[in-house]
């Protein structure tokens, strides 16, 4: 086996040496989970404005339910999905297992409750004068909500910083439900599984150099919101 | 800022309406191959299915998954074809009426690696059996796949001919592929079981050593199998044909043949062999 110093540096050359299978899983990596994030992120902030402001029965069992959720193992919601999705089970007719789009629901599922929990917690922290001074002045609900999300933007950022950072380096589900197929659904996670298993640690390292930075630059990006806008 | 809203839905619908449609889950271009780690990590399926693609215009989605996986894959219609070793289990498969057109494709053969020390001496044993044996009496950690993979069946049906049940300390079920068991026995000085592609594509990066080989017990033949299309109509048989059609022929095999890893040849193609010739391996 190689050092672990040679490993990182041909991981470095393989990066920089435009190696497009690397990159094409990059690629993948980054378009599944945008995707992801895109079409999970309205309806949960909607779902965290209901549970913050709305007054109905099951509110606060919901609040505890989403909660909760925040950590379900990810290969829990992949084989939840591989049996809801496969051929055999009830939305087996739209054949999605194995394609990305089975890997984005899987995301989606992921995120969804980080998204709700860490934008209620934001929401709760607002005034609520906002919404109630906004109504009284005669804006729409979009409109009164549109003001309320400005107010709390940065923790709602922060929510959508944190979904993010959690589904791109998550495996288990992208695994499961991908089936980690070449040039299709082999994202940087899955890709590192498999390149670990056939002892190539080089592209392992590499694949991995790229998340942390990646990671990185969200928390980072992270801690400047939640301070508001300063870095200090 | 309110006046973008409308661009926001119309935006989030069109993210989510791509759903439905980025997974182009009933193209008929695509097929889905379940098989085993061992034809993925060795490297031959990414050596053999471009060739085939440029010919065929097929695209080939391989899922790489122990062979118990791939044939529940197949059973569930998952997947279009299935590319497995564990005749008893292929068997099984055709006869439930899961997959039809099943044709060997090739072989390679099971070896017994295991730590340089050799503490059971297991490179003194003259067969298979008496191998697992050895293993068995000296209490010498051996790590099975325990994955339910062609590779864990078989290792099975050797410890079930030898008489010993393996449930000591000593036995560990990893519960992971070929590559991942060879580098936890390897870490662990532990002896396995292994498909000869697999270490051959791994030995430089193993400490362990080849000790136990030859053995006719130690066949490990490699069989393609289509999903019946009459359990799923809709299923891409026609893409399932056309791989086992290209794989098995004259063309296929050659190539298979001609696979390398280093100076070693990974897989004997067989489709065209006489099944006699299949028997006798060294």
């Amino acid at each position: 086996m190689d050092s672990l110093s040679q490993a990182f540096l041909n991981s470095l050359l393989l990066l920089f040496s435009g190696n497009s299978e690397i990159w094409e899983i990059i690629g993948i990596s980054f378009r599944v989970s945008t995707l992801a994030i895109l079409v999970a992120t309205p309806p949960a902030l909607l779902t965290a404005f209901l549970l913050t402001y709305g007054r109905f029965p099951g509110r606060r069992l919901l609040i505890s339910i989403f909660s909760t959720l925040l950590s379900i193992p990810a290969v829990v919601v992949g084989l939840t999905l591989y049996v809801v999705l496969s051929r055999q089970g009830p939305l087996g007719d739209w054949k999605l297992l194995f394609t990305q789009t089975a890997m984005v629901l899987g995301q989606i599922a992921l995120c969804f409750p980080i998204l709700v929990a860490m934008g209620h917690s934001a929401l709760q922290a607002s005034d609520r004068r906002v919404w109630e001074t906004a109504r009284t002045l005669g804006a729409s609900r979009p409109r009164a909500l549109f003001t309320l999300f400005r107010e709390v933007r940065f923790g709602l950022f922060a929510a959508l910083l944190a979904a993010y950072g959690r589904i791109i380096a998550e495996v288990g589900a992208s695994m499961m439900l991908g089936g980690n197929i070449l040039h299709y659904t082999r994202n940087i996670p899955t890709a590192i599984a498999l390149e670990t298993s056939k002892g190539e640690f080089a592209e392992g390292i590499a694949l991995g150099l790229v998340l942390l930075v990646l990671v990185f630059s969200l928390n980072g990006l992270l801690h400047y919101l939640q301070g508001k806008g300063r870095w200090t | 800022m309110l006046r973008i809203l409308p661009t926001l839905t119309l935006a989030w619908l069109l993210c989510t309406s791509s759903l439905t449609f980025a997974g182009e889950p009933a193209n008929p271009g695509t097929i889905r191959l379940a098989t085993t780690t061992s034809t993925e990590n060795s490297g031959l399926l990414r050596y053999l299915l471009p060739d085939f693609e440029a010919q065929s215009g097929y695209q080939v989605h391989v899922i790489a998954v122990g062979t118990g996986k791939a044939l529940r894959m197949g059973q569930d219609g998952d997947v279009d074809l299935v590319l497995v070793h564990a005749p008893q289990a292929e068997q099984n498969f055709v006869q439930a009426g899961y997959g039809i057109d099943r044709q060997g494709v090739m072989y390679n053969d099971f070896v017994i690696v295991g730590p340089t020390a050799d503490p059971a001496a297991v490179h003194a044993a003259n067969s298979a059996l008496a191998a697992l044996a050895r293993i068995a009496s000296a209490k010498a950690p051996f790590v099975s796949r325990g994955d339910d993979s062609g590779t864990h069946k078989k290792e099975l049906a050797l410890w079930k001919q030898a008489d010993i049940e393996p449930a000591d300390s000593w036995y560990r079920e990893a519960g992971q592929g070929m590559g991942k068991v060879l580098q936890i026995a390897g870490e662990m000085d532990a002896y396995t079981l292994t498909d000869r592609g697999t270490w051959l594509a791994l030995q430089d990066k193993s400490p362990l050593q080849l000790l136990s080989e030859g053995d006719p017990q130690l066949f490990n033949p490699y069989g393609i199998i289509a999903v019946n299309p009459e359990r799923y109509p809709d299923i891409n048989y026609k893409g399932a044909r056309a791989l086992i059609g290209w794989i098995t022929s004259p063309q296929g095999q050659s190539r298979i043949g001609d696979f390398r890893v280093g100076d070693n040849r990974l897989f004997t193609p067989s489709a065209t062999a006489p099944p006699m010739a299949e028997k006798n391996i060294k």
